[in-house]
């Protein structure tokens, strides 16, 4: 059903009989993607790994300079504050954000009424959360006059500056990505629909409590969706750029609280022009990125439950 | 028990329409400040107009380089050029991954879902160099250009998932009349996968359209600002001093992505009920 039940499939599937190829008119149906595949994303995917030997700043001709961007990697503060800022967003949004997600999909029943409106106004936000506007007002919201505080104010609370303060700076841009979470939530409805009723009807007729219908019949045959979501959530919040960098103007401010990974690397490759420490980041990202997913497919083998 | 059960049944959706409020009130607050003066906005908690203030409209339209219209108006030619890209290239190749048998599909195939988890961020630096010696930066190319090489390996994905379910006895009949392939799919497949083809239109279009990293890095030249880059150009040269107007812009380029909503929900739902990435 998914990419990554696919993936997962793809080793176990069988040949098929062996027939006459349609080698030919696969090339032509495939030439525009073949071509993508070597220009526009493998391609440079090896190049970038070539680039990160070098010292480059697209005026003089690339020149190698063997590790010394990964021994610089080491020692470079504000590479190792990004780091610390971005997994602290990961490891904080991440699990939050799907467990709205899923506590949502299950509070909105099969057939229930208004169905439709709720399901919509939960994820309007995750089609609206990536854009520059919304940035903008978060600006606003959180900001030291912002509406957050007029509310506060309302209850008699007194707030903060919550984005001109480092020690709150990132905890409104993890509210921003747990505001959407209608995306996941969409799907796990959709895995929701897949349990057959009789199951929980079973189990009641046998004495099952709600919760322990929650524990042993929706979470184990759902574990495969909340899996699919963790992998995904994790590998678009690594990635996340655009709200830090209106939040903050592009600095990843105040005091680098709200430093992205994908932020820095913006910083050193597309302000300073350092084209190669720039690969360098990049390509450590993409490691950092396929350790996390390999552990949570690792760690899957001992709570993803596969029915077939 | 069972007098209980409504009552249930209305606390629940008492809370549901509390939470539903809750997330979407920043928005519509934004809305409202949008038609408020400047030193209201900061006032003003609520979301009840005193009185209809549209002069942020006027002023945020004319308030950068150019009229804001033509900022929307290049965000539409790269949404609509992405789009065009993505449908011809995208069912290109997923006619062949679902219908065609050929050396290494599998590996090929794997590799194709391995591209859709990979960052930009790994491939945007030699991207940005073989463009910039295309000469390209500053042009929509950069932007449009990957779509027609159906990068965008998801909506592959989705196609494919499509095709496969579609009948193959229809392919048989026609080959046996006498159809190649690419008859097969100009006149049998794709006229079939409509509703795969309307999710990518209309994810291209909020996708596109919301981008800001490639758009950030290739467009530099204030005139060719598509309304992202535009408007966060406009929140570095205001600072603070009129709310009013950026949010009037900010509403602006939101409506396109809530028409598109709308219009297709259920496309929406569907693509990512079935392929899961949002």
């Amino acid at each position: 059903m998914s990419a990554l039940g696919e993936l997962r499939h793809i080793r176990g599937s069988t040949r098929g009989s062996p027939r006459k190829r349609d080698n030919r008119a696969a090339l032509v149906f495939l030439l525009p993607w073949f071509g993508g595949l070597f220009f526009i994303t493998l391609g440079p995917v090896v190049a970038s790994l070539v680039l990160g030997f070098t010292d480059y700043n697209l005026i003089q001709p690339p020149e190698f300079n063997g590790v010394d961007n990964f021994t610089r990697v080491l020692s470079d503060e504000r590479l190792h504050q990004a780091l610390r800022v971005t997994f602290t967003y990961v490891v904080v949004s991440v699990p939050v954000q799907l467990a709205c997600a899923l506590g949502l999909a299950m509070l909105l029943d099969r057939g229930m009424r208004g169905m439709a409106f709720y399901r919509s106004a939960f994820y309007l936000p995750s089609l609206l959360g990536s854009s520059v506007a919304i940035a903008v007002l978060w600006r606003q919201i959180f900001g030291a006059d912002g509406l957050v505080n007029r509310l506060l104010a309302v209850v008699g609370i007194e707030g903060r500056g919550w984005i001109s303060d480092p020690g709150t700076a990132l905890s409104t841009l993890i509210v921003l990505n747990v505001w959407t979470f209608g995306a996941p939530m969409i799907i796990f409805l959709a895995g929701l629909r897949q349990i057959p009723v009789m199951y929980y009807e079973a189990a009641a007729t046998d004495g099952a409590s709600r919760w322990t219908q929650f524990w042993r019949i929706t979470l184990p045959l759902l574990s495969p969706i909340i899996f699919f979501n963790l992998v995904l959530q994790i590998i678009h919040a690594f990635q996340s750029f655009t709200q830090a960098f209106v939040v903050s103007g592009g600095t990843g401010g105040p005091s680098d609280s709200t430093l992205f990974y994908t932020l820095y690397l913006y910083q050193r490759g597309f302000n300073s022009f350092d084209m190669g420490y720039a690969s360098a980041l990049a390509w450590l990202l993409l490691m950092i990125i396929a350790a996390f997913t390999a552990v949570n497919f690792w760690a899957a083998k001992y709570w993803v439950f596969y029915d077939d | 028990m069972t007098d209980l059960k409504p009552v249930r049944a209305a606390a629940k959706h008492l809370g549901l329409m509390l939470l539903a409020f809750v997330m979407l009130y920043p928005v519509l607050w934004m809305v409202v400040s949008s038609l408020r003066p400047n030193n209201e906005i900061f006032r003003r908690p609520g979301l009840v107009l005193s009185s209809l203030h549209t002069q942020n409209y006027g002023q945020g339209w004319d308030a950068l380089a150019s009229p804001f219209g033509h900022y929307l108006l290049n965000s539409a030619i790269v949404v609509l050029g992405c789009i065009i890209g993505n449908l011809v290239s995208c069912s290109m190749a997923a006619y062949a991954f679902a219908r065609l048998d050929f050396t290494g599909k599998r590996v090929w195939f794997a590799i194709m879902l391995g591209t859709i988890m990979l960052p930009i961020h790994v491939i945007i630096v030699p991207q940005y160099i073989l463009f910039s010696q295309l000469d390209w930066i500053n042009t929509f190319l950069p932007l449009i250009a990957p779509k027609l090489l159906a990068t965008d390996a998801f909506f592959v994905f989705l196609m494919v998932q499509f095709i496969r379910g579609l009948p193959r006895e229809l392919d048989e009949a026609a080959r046996i009349d006498g159809c190649g392939h690419g008859r097969i799919f100009w006149q049998i497949i794709l006229p079939l996968m409509k509703p795969a083809l309307a999710t990518t239109v209309i994810f291209t279009f909020i996708w596109t359209w919301n981008d800001f990293f490639s758009q950030l890095i290739y467009l530099t030249d204030p005139d060719m600002y598509t309304v992202p880059v535009a408007l966060r150009s406009f929140v570095d040269s205001t600072v603070n001093t009129s709310w009013g107007a950026m949010f009037a812009m900010s509403v602006v380029s939101l409506v396109p992505v809530f028409l598109a909503f709308l219009l297709g929900q259920r496309y929406l739902v569907k693509g990512i009920a079935t392929t899961g990435i949002k």
